[in-house]
């Protein structure tokens, strides 16, 4: 791997690939001593365009363990607000010789453009760009269901995919970078995926995206799955007239205490996941959220792990500074 | 400096499905053309094997002056023009100021005399500021030197209903035409390209279709219940031709538009987020290229405009979303024409010099261009090498924008000659000299 830009980019053996070194990461977190010397000299630079703080803690903590040298450089209020652009912000890094940056952008295609453009050497790791992916959460997310399955079955996870599982993603899907991540990478290790959406948060198009798609979770529910992902849901689309009130869309689609209790009462080991924040009350009851079935804390601490990966496959390969194929813009100069 | 009034003989050019004949050009106008012409005093250029077509008109182009001279002047504009076969261009109205009084037209007016590379007609705003509020003054504009006849808020869409159905009105009075920016502006809050598969998955706000038909099947109504002519810019969709043939079946008075990079490119190239590829209406589906093939040779799409938007580099080396729309057009145009229209089989060359030239400046009643290559008329004509392939090199284009599309491609034919009022403003492929006293021959 030269960059981590998309899961749709991922082959079966690359992803499988990851989630098993991540198996080995998170058996390092288990020690006493839970750093490893991997990147030892090599600096890894958080830049972050949007405040997130779980996301980026969870990669400074994967960098520290590997022993990279961690740099987090925030900018504010994002470059749609006339600041430094992204190129003199990347160039201003690459000066100070980092060797990957993990950048997290509103802006749909900006870690893409970073590793394409030619500003740059470094491998670039996306932490999530606006609408379009968030390929780390979609592993860490994949590294949850694949162990959940494992554990039910009584096997190693090591070497395994997802082939058979049921999972469905929740919520509003049209401005989720992490359903459309999860969706490829689920589909590539062999699950079956429905995405559940009033129509509206749904985006033109979906229909010829690999998956079956629903407008009733009940009937989803019903049916018959093995994980449900539920999407935070930006308040403020109300405004949009993307549903006529909060309360509407919780009834519908949100993963309340009826539905719980349905889930509760059949058969099965449906599994609860959130990629966080969570609006409790919202999209999911507070009582899902602290269920039993609930995923989310392994979720969270999985990101480490898979995030450990993600750097070390990213850092330790063939590929070192100064050898890269180094891509030039196919646009002239210009003063 | 070449001499204006110099004679020149353009010795066994192709007019249109014809084998090669002679033109022989004096006082800036056609004096003779096939055996009257030959055996003249007058310098030869050898156009054997080359196609010779009525001076290039440019229905759209923006030349940025004045307010942003950084991304083009009137100067480099016009040159690039020229190099690309022009010999008139209309600019838009969206320079700073607006071109929305018949103070900033006539500067515009004089800026293109005094370069003398092609004949730029000022586009007048519809409304003042291009805020869709007040009509700007038309008629002053109409009666000013600039004589402008074609009104526009391009690049930002006359969405009231009523102002777009006065302004139709009101310029009947001078018989000038609106074009049109066809997007419906809630539609397409925040758009960032065409909504379909790509955008769904690039994440990417979506661009619909139905932003650019909607109004356009508001337009044709409300032009055909004021009786009034309406110019539809840019038209980028399959839908828009549909409702466009429909308006032309019903007498409507309707004509329109279509950029080369619309003929050519489609939403795929998206997925390099490079914003090279950002333009507005954004480039759509294949379908919808063949879509506009198609009216294009059927005569839906009356002729091509280039929409010609040079930006400055730092405005597209960045984000996708930061990135500004447009794209350099000018001296690509013909190539890019030739390639989609021409060796698809879908137009002959007498139809390339209809939606180029004789069709643009109907439109925009541009006096003295469009003309017959026949004795007496102007000498606006240009050459061209179908058979010649280039590489698309942006910097060594003489706009000042870098924002080719087209960059790295090989595309076919070029512009051997342009003749703008019988001086060579383009010899041997290359920028010659600006003529002198354009205002001479115009008036």
């Amino acid at each position: 791997m030269r960059h981590l830009l998309s899961t749709s980019s991922l082959s079966h053996a690359d992803s499988v690939g990851v989630l098993d070194v991540a198996e080995e990461m998170a058996a390092v977190g288990q020690r006493e001593v839970k750093k490893l010397p991997a990147l030892r000299g090599r600096t890894v630079v958080n830049l972050f365009f949007e405040d997130s703080t779980r996301t980026r803690t969870s990669f400074e903590a994967a960098g520290k363990r590997l022993s990279a040298d961690v740099i987090n450089f925030a900018v504010k209020g994002s470059s749609v607000s006339k600041g430094e652009s992204l190129k003199d912000t990347a160039q201003t890094l690459e000066a100070m010789s980092a060797d990957a940056v993990v950048i997290r952008h509103p802006s749909s295609g900006a870690p893409h453009r970073l590793a394409s453009s030619g500003w740059i050497d470094a491998a670039v790791l996306n932490a999530g760009d606006g609408t379009h992916e968030h390929p780390t959460q979609a592993l860490l997310d994949a590294f949850t269901l694949r162990r959940h399955a494992a554990q039910l079955a009584g096997r190693s996870s090591s070497g395994t995919d997802l082939t058979g599982m049921r999972v469905a993603i929740v919520g509003d899907v049209l401005h989720s970078r992490v359903a459309r991540s999860n969706l490829w990478l689920l589909k590539t290790l062999g699950a079956e995926v429905t995405l559940v959406a009033p129509p509206t948060l749904l985006p033109v198009g979906a229909h010829a995206w690999p998956c079956t798609i629903s407008y009733d979770l009940d009937e989803t529910l019903r049916g018959g799955v093995d994980a449900v992902m539920m999407l935070r849901l930006q308040a403020e689309r109300m405004n949009q007239a993307f549903f006529p009130s909060t309360r509407e869309y919780s009834r519908s689609w949100g993963f309340d205490e009826a539905r719980l209790a349905a889930l509760q009462s059949a058969a099965g080991d449906t599994v609860i996941l959130h990629p966080g924040p969570m609006n409790r009350g919202l999209e999911i009851s507070a009582a899902a959220a602290d269920s039993d079935r609930s995923l989310i804390l392994d979720q969270v601490r999985n990101g480490v792990s898979v995030r450990m990966a993600a750097l070390y496959l990213l850092l330790s390969g063939e590929h070192h500074r100064g050898t890269a194929d180094v891509q030039t813009t196919q646009k002239g100069t210009s003063t | 400096m070449s001499d204006s009034t110099g004679r020149y003989l353009i010795s066994g050019a192709g007019l249109g499905a014809g084998s090669g004949t002679d033109l022989l050009i004096e006082d800036g106008r056609i004096a003779a053309v096939g055996a009257e012409a030959a055996g003249s005093n007058a310098e030869v250029i050898d156009a054997s094997g080359l196609i010779a077509l009525p001076g290039l008109v440019d229905m759209h182009t923006h030349l940025r002056e004045p307010g942003r001279e950084d991304a083009e002047t009137v100067e480099t504009g016009s040159a690039a023009a020229a190099q690309g076969g022009f010999t008139a261009v209309h600019a838009m109205a969206n320079s700073s100021p607006v071109a929305d009084t018949a103070g900033v037209v006539e500067q515009v007016h004089h800026l293109g005399l005094r370069a003398g590379w092609v004949d730029v007609r000022p586009v007048g705003a519809v409304t003042i500021g291009l805020e869709g509020q007040r009509l700007a003054e038309l008629g002053a504009m109409a009666g000013s030197r600039a004589g402008v006849r074609v009104f526009s808020d391009d690049g930002i869409c006359v969405a009231d209903p009523l102002l777009m159905r006065r302004a139709l009105e009101y310029v009947k009075a001078f018989d000038g035409v609106i074009a049109q920016h066809a997007q419906e502006p809630r539609l397409t809050e925040g758009a960032q390209m065409n909504e379909g598969a790509v955008s769904a998955v690039l994440g990417l706000a979506g661009w619909p279709a139905v932003a650019e038909e909607s109004i356009i099947a508001r337009d044709v109504l409300l032009a055909q219940h004021v009786g009034s002519r309406v110019h539809v810019c840019h038209v980028s969709t399959a839908g828009s031709v549909e409702l466009i043939r429909w308006a032309k079946q019903r007498g409507i008075k309707v004509t329109a538009e279509v950029t080369p990079h619309h003929l050519l490119l489609t939403e795929d190239l998206v997925h390099s987020y490079d914003p090279v590829y950002k333009v507005n209406p954004p480039l759509r589906t294949d379908a919808d290229v063949q879509a506009l093939r198609a009216g294009l040779a059927d005569g839906t799409i009356d002729v091509v405009g280039t929409d010609h938007a040079p930006h400055p580099s730092e405005a597209k080396d960045c984000e996708w979303a930061q990135a500004a729309m447009g794209m350099t057009g000018l001296e690509t145009a013909v190539s890019v024409v030739q390639q989609t229209m021409v060796d698809t089989g879908m137009l002959d060359w007498d139809a390339v010099g209809r939606i180029m030239s004789t069709g643009p400046a109907a439109i925009g009643q541009v006096p003295g261009q469009g003309r017959p290559l026949a004795v007496g008329e102007p000498a606006n004509i240009t050459l061209v090498d179908p058979s010649a392939r280039r590489q698309v090199e942006p910097s060594a284009m003489a706009t000042k924008g870098r924002n080719s599309p087209f960059a790295g491609r090989e595309l076919p034919g070029a512009v051997i000659a342009t003749f703008f009022g019988g001086h060579p403003t383009v010899l041997d492929g290359r920028l010659n000299t600006p003529v002198q006293e354009a205002a001479a021959w115009s008036k």
